[in-house]
């Protein structure tokens, strides 16, 4: 069972720095994040309104975040007149007691469970553990994590660290059954999945889900998936738990329109991925409960900026573009959400009081890759540099701000500080000495002109 | 205070004063394909699932070439002519693991993303049906495909269940390699009824 990211010590260059030391890891990233960019610039580059359907994906989430109360309580009545039943959670603790109890009532141990981004935010697995029932992923990527005892590093592919040799590995080393010649061929591999998982899904009473869509008009759950594992926890047991954000919502039906084609095309690069389930309430029988999660999502809705976080669909396109993320992988973001928008979600979702989470606004150069690629335009830069300025800066760093303030603010101070900066240009050291040294130990000073532009300027056109 | 309550509350304090927003829908709903058909097959051809374009009169004949040998789930409300002889029922999960395949029409078809979509309706069975058997035969009407995602969802009923299925099952888990066949139907046939 993976353990949680919470409490994760160190902090994001220090982690990234251990990182990049891995050339395996880097070999595999770059590997992965280049045949996914490929994929997806294709089949974007395909349709001629992709910036027309990403201007309506972006206003239609807006929209949602603005009215997001009306929203959330048209989902519940929809819900519950198709005989679902639904439970609100402020928070991690009270979503897993939920859970728990939901379980408990069934009477069983075991839940099958799809891969979910949320239930992962709250480290779901871990307290149905605590209580005694075993939850088993599914979905082929994270089953590689569960057996592997190992941290996802991506949204959509959370195994993407890993190669088929060491998946093969895992396999032999810890599934069972598990055929004795299996290969490292993609193909066997995923023919070994078929048979571990396959007797549990035909007789798992309870299973677990997230959504990647809720539509507040109808009721309907989405989910989108490629596997069938998906349809199999979805469709046959008797009890299904869908844990799912809040901002999870889209207004109407119609919404989906737009939707089904920003998610597949920027995810995994397809036209349309194989399978997506979509049911409203109690489906052929089943006993449905959705379990609507804040946990700090209505914090981050309350900054004007850093609201733009909650549009994001999870499609993972800027993981993949994102140079930082190539190099460093996703375990550096010490969080379920790594890459750019994970630098931007984790800060404002956990607060910055940790030295991790306060070290994930500097996790990117700002080349702004992210959100180009963004299917609901977040612009996770702008939100960045926002976040920068929210993070506690030491007081040396904030004196020498300052005083940079104070001079640049002047033009009359400005010219007097470049004079006599040029005058002293030979002594400035190439390194800054005491808590100056933080800025020079990853940059080089810059050259020192005799003299600056403006004077430059003023003696030429006297002249 | 209720979680619910509380939930609101926050909601409420944190979009006070937040401008209206304003939709543009300036994308395409319709899309003008000259050969639907044709695109819808090249599409689901894609997705490496088999793809046969018949005359409506050679399907029957089609299905039974097809099914033969073969255990299939026959869903309530199949039309007869795409009958197969010794259908199984398919009411149970041991019954469907048992059976080799799985006979359906469906709902709607995209030709854009050669999609198929099932609503549990007549012919088309509960969504196990078409799950958990290995082989999944879909008829799809020419009248039923429609040309982008915007038409097909404009047809559908979201108090149906529905399933949208773009070829077999597949994962991309490993090293980003497509690889068909996982825990859905591993092959999907689909003919095509002009």
């Amino acid at each position: 069972m993976s353990a949680t990211f919470i409490g994760m010590p160190g902090n994001f260059p220090q982690n990234a720095a251990k990182a990049v030391q891995n050339s395996q890891l880097r070999y595999n990233l770059r590997k992965a994040t280049h045949t996914i960019r490929g994929k997806r610039a294709n089949v974007v580059n395909e349709l001629p309104d992709w910036q027309e359907l990403r201007a309506a994906g972006k206003a239609i989430k807006d929209d949602t975040l603005r009215h997001l109360d009306r929203y959330l309580v048209q989902m519940e009545e929809a819900v519950t007149r198709a005989g679902g039943h639904v439970h609100w959670a402020r928070d991690a603790d009270e979503a897993n007691r939920i859970v728990t109890r939901l379980v408990q009532a069934t009477g069983e141990s075991e839940v099958v469970k799809v891969k979910s981004m949320a239930t992962q935010e709250i480290g779901l697995n871990e307290a149905l553990a605590a209580q005694g029932i075993t939850a088993y992923e599914t979905d082929l990527a994270e089953l590689i994590v569960q057996l592997g005892d190992d941290f996802p590093s991506h949204i959509l592919v959370p195994a993407i660290h890993r190669n088929r040799a060491e998946i093969r590995e895992i396999f032999l080393d810890k599934m069972r059954p598990v055929p004795a010649d299996l290969t490292d061929e993609p193909r066997a591999l995923a023919e070994a999945a078929r048979l571990h998982l396959r007797e549990r899904f035909l007789k798992s009473k309870v299973a677990v889900s997230g959504a990647n869509f809720m539509i507040a008009e109808t009721g309907t759950l989405v989910v989108l998936e490629s596997e069938g594992n998906g349809r199999m926890c979805l469709t046959l047991p008797e009890t299904l738990i869908s844990v799912v954000g809040i901002e999870k919502l889209l207004p109407s039906w119609r919404d989906l329109e737009v939707f089904m084609q920003l998610l597949p095309r920027s995810s995994t690069g397809e036209r349309m991925n194989p399978y997506t389930s979509m049911w409203t309430g109690s489906t052929e029988g089943q006993d449905f409960h959705l379990v609507l999660l804040d946990n700090g999502r209505t914090n981050v809705l309350a900054d004007e900026v850093g609201r733009q976080a909650l549009r994001c669909i999870r499609c993972s396109a800027c993981l993949n573009v994102c140079p930082v993320y190539e190099r460093a992988g996703g375990h550096a973001y010490g969080s379920v959400y790594p890459g750019p928008i994970g630098a931007i979600l984790t800060p404002q979702l956990r607060g910055m009081s940790s030295e991790l989470d306060a070290s994930l606004p500097y996790a990117s150069s700002l080349c702004g890759a992210c959100y180009e690629v963004c299917p609901v335009a977040i612009d996770i830069p702008e939100v960045l540099v926002d976040l920068r300025a929210k993070v506690h800066h030491a007081p040396a760093e904030r004196a020498g701000m300052r005083v940079a303030g104070w001079i640049l603010n002047d033009e009359v101070r400005l010219s007097k500080a470049q004079r006599l900066a040029s005058r002293f240009r030979k002594v400035v050291p190439k390194r800054l000495p005491g808590p100056l040294s933080a800025w020079t130990d990853t940059r080089d000073l810059p050259e020192i002109p005799e003299e600056s532009f403006r004077d430059w300027w003023e003696r030429n056109e006297r002249a | 205070m209720s979680a619910r309550d509380e939930i609101l509350a926050r909601v409420r304090r944190a979009v006070e004063g937040a401008p209206e927003v304003a939709i543009p829908r300036g994308y395409r709903t319709t899309v003008r394909v000259a050969d639907l058909v044709g695109l819808f097959a090249e599409r689901v051809d894609d997705y490496r699932a088999v793809v046969h374009v018949l005359p409506s009169a050679e399907v029957p004949g089609k299905i039974a070439e097809l099914v033969a040998g073969r255990r299939m789930v026959v869903p309530d409300g199949l039309p007869p002519e795409w009958q197969v002889p010794g259908g199984v029922a398919g009411g149970t999960v041991a019954e469907l693991d048992g059976a080799d395949g799985v006979v359906t029409g469906c709902a709607v078809a995209i030709a854009e993303t050669g999609t198929i979509v099932l609503d549990a309706g007549p012919g088309q069975g509960r969504r196990a049906q078409t799950l958990v058997p290995d082989y999944h035969l879909c008829v799809v009407r020419a009248d039923q495909i429609v040309a982008g995602v915007p038409e097909a969802v404009a047809r559908l009923d979201p108090v149906r269940p529905l399933t949208w299925i773009s070829g077999p099952s597949a994962t991309s888990d490993i090293e980003l390699n497509r690889v068909e066949g996982v825990h859905g139907p591993r092959t999907l046939e689909v003919i095509i009824s002009t």
